[in-house]
């Protein structure tokens, strides 16, 4: 296989880029080593968009983050990603806290961020009446929205491939293959890749993928943060995303609506060995929960419908590392982006497409690169029963049930998911081939049963749209197999041997 | 003597009773507290007996399997081999509710029997009756 | 287009208590009735429950849960109830309309005189009792792990550890291990056993497996697969003894950690729900605070006898057909039922029909503690005692049902009180 360009990793920052330079005559390969795109950060994180007020003018996260803000209302309305600009508040509690939210204020209002506003007193109740009552003061920044951060990820690479990116899943990259100083290839567990141009946008592991090269001036220090997500009859308990008194490293714990009606509570930032460690605690749950209650105090943990955590791709000066590699041509890094690495995605994937454009003309200098006129801006509208119900199209559903009753089959009684939802998101272009991955498309498992109904179902179905055996479904690739023998299959190997 | 500990199911009291035998013969049974539990482990020393209720394999049918029982408890210590020799049994659909999968199963005078109607297989639709 | 249809009394759902309810409505008259069911059968849980110990009280023998509810769909094949089966119910609103949706007949709006909610219960999950750790696949309710194994023909691990000893966490212990499955261990972080002595005698002792009394897991770990558990003594409190931890090795986690009544649909039409049961407040006909909107089974209050939800059901369909007739004579003022010493809850709510025709009404009712030699006393809003039943032993796991003989409730009455106090005092 042959390539202009191979990005390695699925992320929201390959996604971005693989789409950003899908603008171009180029042919693109984007490899992810899980069976699905946004597996790692890009699917446990806040799903924030920061309005841009708290980074340092100095840095690229400064930057990026005031850029690329504004551009979210037109890719989520081109790439039908649930986006609410919601706005934040930043919550003091006394006079100290609020030098700190007039410090930000002056800081965000320096790097371009608009309508920053102090506000305190009566009215921080009358737009957030679950507050802590014994907050005094609020730095309201009115961008800052809400992003449902793994939908907006894969419809950033489903709109690539729609764009003529080839995604290859579960293919990890074991190997950087150089001549000289200069990339020439890939090596993958699915075979080699022959490229001049590699983009290394590896999250947890972009160090390693660096070493690769013999470039050892990465050095990621992944962070983990731990979240619950409570019940939809939570949804409308806060009405902006809420921040405590940001810290050195983090924002804090907070507490936000997400963009399908849930409650989120978290992170909490502890510095971790491991990269593929995403195991919450009972520790870290409850610093998250108490945490959040210090925001809110009126939560209530019985309503918890499930808790994760994720890994902070954090690098070791804190600011984003995008840029060439010193040790070898063709290796462009996109390292260390860890928040506002979400809100920034978009803005990082242009700055990665002219440093892409120099690289060319250096390592392939015949290459002509122009825009292509056929690029396709837009997904198509997805058919979501729980969307059409809510606005009261019933009319418009029949229509869809009597042309393919598979919508006419709820699957998901939780999160209200038909049969034909979940068929077409093993259709969409990056297709979803395990139970997680559907989880991610449709919603059906993502309720407040958990899959305990539409787990066995769901299989089912994948089984039957795939044509694999129910025992080759797994949960989220290959050893997450969910089934383990059919029925019948261990008595009878039992019998084979000794009495039991 | 051996003393054997049974715990009754007669009732959520659970006594502990405990049976007093010499070569297997019962000598004294203590701890029950009404004559349901005695009787209880008289049974539960002597002869200790399950119904085996599981599932039997289904070719055609709309369904992958059909639950049955033994009709009667059988000797507990045969449930295993009970499970091994099911676990190679294939039933044709249609199969009804009581209907016979084994006469006589394992020689215990005791029928292997179904215990729910299994259609063959039509069609993958849920079926509508209005 | 939207199907409209009207019936006099739909039930939604197609379990014990929804064919209890419907099978009865008709037996006491009501003609024309429709019955919603999500799954493809109509049985609802039963079907996946192929163990016997069912209908011992209702049919004085001893079922399956198949051929339990075979004995009412039989039934149901005589009447004239229409059923709709693969039709999940959306949404009900105030004023009876309920819609629904199936893959035949697409969007249905059904305008109803009467509704009876039989929507059952769904299984707690991990995240209810809030088990830290890794999330890999692997880790079941133990109903979910049942439908696999019974329904459809699948096994979803072989080391398995159970978290819960209720009477689903014992059955599926003994149902793994009779399919060839290696049962290590089924945790339960009370100190008593919440499931049947019978279960925990045929299901656990028969085939060695060890249950841990005040354990539970403190962490699932495993990457991809469940790797093992890490599993951990408690205090009294309930929190896990720090030193204590031992781990065990399996690949699968089943979950029996308690049930909750599904009343979303319920939430919806606006019906106020007992935080202690989950289910809608009732009055002694199962009807809920909304006129002609019935409710039975375990999404009124989690049963531990099918026997008992058939019961209820049937309550609530002969109720159906004496609302619908106007058959009813209201009491001057509801007599509330109010749960006292050792009563966790009672149903029904309240007392809210004069009613000549019945000699007495049964009380459900759960109790917090374990108890041995106890009395249960109903005592008037002046404390009086009105009666008093003796038990020689009552548990959490196991409910409790008293009489009160319609002769009792005075007209003038507003309140009874129900406690459960040690013997003697």
């Amino acid at each position: 296989m042959k390539a202009d360009i191979v990005i390695i990793g699925g992320g929201v920052t390959g996604s971005a880029i693989a789409r950003e330079l899908a603008r171009y005559n180029l042919d693109i390969v984007l490899l992810e080593k899980e069976d699905d795109v946004a597996m790692g950060t890009s699917k446990a994180n806040s799903g924030i968009i920061h309005a841009g007020y708290n980074a340092d003018a100095r840095t690229l996260k400064g930057k990026l983050n005031v850029k690329a803000n504004p551009m979210f209302d037109k890719l989520a309305a081109d790439l039908k990603v649930p986006f609410k600009r919601i706005g934040s508040l930043v919550i003091g509690f006394n006079e100290k806290d609020l030098q700190v939210l007039k410090r930000e204020k002056e800081n965000g209002e320096r790097l371009g961020v608009r309508g920053l506003e102090i506000i305190q007193g009566e009215r921080l109740f009358v737009i957030e009446p679950n507050l802590n009552p014994e907050a005094k003061y609020a730095l309201y920044a009115p961008t800052a929205g809400i992003i449902s951060t793994y939908e907006f990820t894969i419809a950033l690479a489903d709109n690539a491939v729609i764009n003529g990116v080839k995604v290859l899943l579960e293919t990890e990259v074991v190997d950087l293959v150089t001549e000289g100083s200069k990339v020439t290839g890939v090596k993958t567990n699915r075979g080699e890749i022959k490229t001049q141009v590699v983009i290394n946008a590896a999250g947890l592991y972009s160090d390693k993928i660096a070493a690769m090269s013999g470039d050892d001036s990465i050095n990621i220090r992944p962070r983990k943060g731990e979240y619950h997500l409570l019940d939809k009859n939570w949804g409308n308990f806060v009405n902006h995303v809420l921040f405590p008194i940001p810290s050195k490293v983090s924002k804090g714990i907070l507490v936000t609506p997400t963009t399908h009606g849930n409650l989120l509570l978290g992170p909490n930032s502890h510095d971790v060995d491991e990269r593929d460690d995403p195991a919450t605690t009972a520790s870290g749950l409850d610093e998250v929960y108490s945490g959040a209650r210090k925001l809110v105090p009126g939560l209530s943990r019985s309503d918890v419908i499930t808790s994760f955590s994720g890994l902070r791709a954090a690098a070791e000066d804190e600011d984003f590392i995008i840029g060439p590699s010193n040790r070898v041509r063709g290796l462009i890094h996109v390292a260390g982006i860890q928040s506002p690495g979400l809100t920034s995605a978009p803005a990082i994937a242009e700055m990665v497409v002219e440093l892409v454009k120099e690289t060319l003309g250096e390592v392939a200098p015949g290459k002509e690169i122009h825009l292509k006129e056929d690029f396709q801006e837009t997904l198509p509208t997805p058919v979501i029963f729980n969307e059409e119900y809510e606005t009261g199209n019933l009319d418009g559903w029949q229509k869809l049930v009597k042309e393919n009753p598979d919508y006419g089959e709820m699957i998901c009684r939780c999160e209200r998911v038909t049969k034909g939802e979940i068929i077409r998101a093993i259709h969409r272009p990056v297709p979803a081939r395990s139970l997680d991955a559907i989880k991610r498309r449709t919603r059906a498992g993502a309720g407040r049963c958990q899959g305990g109904f539409c787990g066995p179902r769901v299989v089912e179905i994948l089984s039957k749209v795939l044509g694999i055996s129910p025992l080759e479904v797994t949960k989220k690739g290959a050893g997450s197999e969910i089934l383990k023998a059919c029925s019948k299959e261990l008595i009878r190997r039992a019998g084979d041997g000794d009495e039991i | 003597m051996s003393r054997t500990t049974i715990i009754c199911i007669g009732c959520p009291k659970g006594c502990r009773m405990k049976v007093e035998s010499e070569r297997g013969e019962i000598k004294k049974i203590s701890g029950f507290s009404c004559p349901v539990g005695k009787e209880h482990a008289r049974k539960e020393f002597e002869n200790p007996t399950r119904i085996l209720p599981t599932t039997v394999r289904v070719k055609g049918g709309e369904l992958p399997l059909v639950p049955v029982k033994t009709a009667a408890p059988i000797p507990k210590k045969l449930l295993l081999p009970a499970m091994r020799e099911i676990a190679r049994i294939e039933v044709e659909a249609p199969v009804y509710t009581g209907q016979v999968i084994r006469k006589n199963f394992l020689e215990t005078g005791v029928d292997l029997v179904a215990t729910r109607d299994v259609k063959r297989e039509t069609s993958d639709r849920a079926r509508i009756t209005a | 287009m939207v199907m409209r249809f009207n019936y006099d009394l739909v039930v939604i759902g197609g379990g014990p208590a929804g064919l209890a309810a419907a099978l009865e409505a008709e037996n006491s008259g009501i003609e024309n009735i429709l019955l919603l069911e999500r799954d493809k059968y109509l049985g609802g849980i039963l079907q996946q429950c192929i163990h016997n110990g069912f209908g011992l009280e209702y049919f004085k023998e001893e079922l399956t849960g198949p051929e339990y509810a075979g004995r009412f769909i039989e039934r149901l094949k005589g009447s004239k109830i229409k059923v709709k089966t693969g039709t999940m119910v959306i949404k009900i609103s105030k004023n009876k309309e309920v819609l629904a949706l199936n893959r035949e007949e697409g969007l249905l709006t059904i305008r109803a005189k009467a509704i009876v909610l039989a929507m059952g219960c769904r299984e707690r999950t991990r995240e209810a009792i809030l088990i830290p750790g890794d999330r890999p696949a692997g880790i079941f309710t133990a109903g979910t792990a049942q439908r696999y194994v019974n329904i459809e023909g699948y096994m979803p691990g072989r080391e398995v550890v159970i978290l819960g000893s209720g009477d689903i966490g014992l059955i599926m212990a003994r149902r793994m291990t009779l399919e060839g499955a290696d049962v290590k261990a089924v945790l339960e972080i009370m100190s008593y056993s919440s499931g049947l002595v019978r279960n925990k005698v045929q299901c656990l002792d028969d085939f060695d497996i060890p249950l841990k009394l005040r354990h539970t897991i403190t962490s699932i770990n495993g990457k991809k697969r469940v790797e093992s558990v890490i599993v951990s003594q408690v205090d009294d409190r309930l929190r896990p003894i720090p030193g204590t931890e031992e781990e065990i090795k399996c690949d699968t986690v089943l979950l029996s950690v308690g049930l909750i009544p599904e009343n979303e649909l319920t939430r919806e039409i606006g019906i106020d729900l007992d935080g202690v049961t989950g289910g809608p407040v009732v009055n002694e006909v199962r009807e809920t605070q909304v006129e002609g909107v019935f409710t039975c089974g375990n999404v009124l209050q989690v049963h531990d006898l099918v026997d008992f939800v058939t019961e209820e059901g049937e309550i609530a369909g002969r109720a159906v057909s004496k609302y619908l007739k106007g058959e009813r004579e209201w009491r001057d003022q509801p007599v509330r039922l109010e749960p006292g010493k050792n009563v966790r809850y009672i149903v029904p709510h309240r007392i809210d029909y004069r009613d000549k025709d019945r000699k007495r009404i049964k009380l459900f009712m759960r109790v917090k503690e374990p108890g041995k030699d106890v009395k249960i006393k109903l005592r008037d809003g002046t404390g009086k005692v009105l009666l008093a039943y003796k038990r020689e032993i009552v548990t959490p796991g196991e409910m409790v049902t008293v009489f009160l003989p319609e002769a009792l409730i005075d007209e003038n009455m507003s309140r009874i009180k129900i406690s459960i106090e040690k013997e003697g005092r």
